[in-house]
């Protein structure tokens, strides 16, 4: 099968640079499949995992939250405020932001910035998840 | 003349000043390269955001958001980033001076700005001149990742958005190379000057439209514009300090020399002393 390259980016520098068959993200809009020869577009992306399908049976699945997808006729960007691989996960950190999140909000203090703590639970959920596999 | 003894005490005084600052001159050395390495790797990030966010905010001509217009500028906001620590040589008060006197020329009354203070130095100039910074941060870790910062950065662009200020000045110190750091004035919001690199780009489908990318990608890309400055500035302020260690261990060695020179006349002066007292009162004897 034809294959692209891909490459995800972030501010504390690159994460993935591949070449691979598929990719999936969940877009704002919705579920999104890209493979080679897709028309160039931009499309924001929700907090939640990318799958790269690399041929065969292989896959890798990445952490993103924040950014955007970024499609040219020869290679997919992926710029995201962070980005994980789901091996690199620190799942004992994940957990404990996903704990401190969830006080948070429980605490139903006028202080506390709900929205951001809800992002925040996202992100942590998100991380766990994906370093378990559950997509 | 000052007693040998004196001289002595000065000269074990001055090493030991030199053994720290050439040390802490190692340290700031070390912290530079991790800082230019940290600085590389943002930069493939910058030029695709910058990519992309020219492609589509200029290929587009319709697409319009705030923070692509000019507004009437009512308040100025002045991000300034300096040191938590001093003896970096004239890294803080170079760009402190610069900002200061850019203000006194802009603005006749408080009203019409507000200072965002990175480091703690700046944040103290700034409060000793009785202007209280909107929003500060200091304690940033040496080499910081873009959690450490994510706060105050998304901050400094709400703080546009809601309409706190009309437009955002960044003041830092630009890493040129390990002597040379410039002082830099970037006007970061309203993004007016967008360059776009690589020419015309492929026209984009937009999923689902441009209005709503630019959205999440204008407040991303403002963002990364501050933290690439963070970034710059923790690599000159390193190069900074290092300097100016290399220059304290320097002149320490000179006033090192220059005592132990003195040290030794004395020595000499007082055993010519003694010889000529002990001739002298061998001459009385005779």
């Amino acid at each position: 099968m034809k294959t692209f390259n891909v490459n995800i980016v972030t501010p504390d520098g690159p994460v993935v640079d591949t070449n691979v068959e598929l990719v999936s993200a969940k877009a704002q809009s919705g579920e999104l499949g890209i493979m080679a020869g897709h028309v160039p577009m931009v499309a924001p992306l929700q907090i939640g995992a990318v799958r790269l399908v690399l041929g065969g049976n292989t896959s890798e699945v990445v952490a993103i939250s924040g950014g955007f997808l970024e499609v040219r006729p020869d290679q997919v960007t992926i710029l995201a405020q962070a980005a994980e691989k789901a091996e690199n996960i620190d799942v004992a950190r994940a957990k404990e932001a996903q704990m401190r999140a969830e006080r948070r909000l429980q605490d139903k203090q006028d202080h506390i910035d709900f929205k951001r703590a809800e992002l925040a639970l996202k992100r942590a959920t998100n991380r766990i998840n994906v370093s378990q596999g559950k997509l | 003349m000052a007693s040998l003894r004196d001289i002595q005490t000065r000269i074990t005084s001055t090493k030991k000043t030199s053994q720290i600052t050439k040390a802490m001159q190692m340290v700031s050395a070390s912290k530079l390269n991790r800082a230019e390495t940290n600085a590389k790797s943002f930069v493939p990030y910058m030029e695709k955001i910058q990519e992309v966010v020219a492609s589509i905010a200029l290929g587009s001509k319709d697409v319009t958001h705030p923070m692509l217009v000019s507004r009437p500028v009512k308040k100025t906001g002045y991000l300034v980033i300096t040191s938590d620590r001093g003896l970096a040589g004239a890294y803080n008060s170079s760009i402190l001076r610069y900002v200061y006197k850019k203000i006194q020329e802009r603005h006749k009354s408080k009203d019409e700005y507000v200072v965002i203070a990175v480091g703690r130095v700046g944040r103290d100039f700034f409060r000793m001149r009785g202007i209280e910074a909107i929003e500060s941060i200091t304690g940033l870790p040496d080499q910081p990742s873009f959690a450490d910062v994510k706060e105050i950065v998304r901050k400094t662009v709400d703080l546009f958005s809601e309409g706190t200020y009309d437009e955002l000045y960044m003041y830092y110190n630009h890493f040129v190379n390990a002597i040379q750091q410039d002082v830099t004035e970037k006007k970061v919001l309203p993004l007016t000057d967008i360059e776009s690199s690589g020419g015309r780009l492929s026209s984009y489908e937009f999923e689902p439209s441009a209005e709503e990318i630019l959205e999440v990608l204008l407040p991303q890309y403002a963002e990364s514009l501050i933290y690439g400055a963070l970034l710059d500035g923790k690599a000159s302020e390193h190069a900074a300090r290092m300097t100016a260690m290399q220059n304290a261990t320097d002149n320490a060695k000179e006033l090192i020399s220059s005592l132990t020179l003195q040290y030794n006349r004395a020595r000499q002066a007082a055993i010519t002393q003694e010889i000529t007292e002990i001739v002298g009162g061998a001459a009385a004897l005779e």
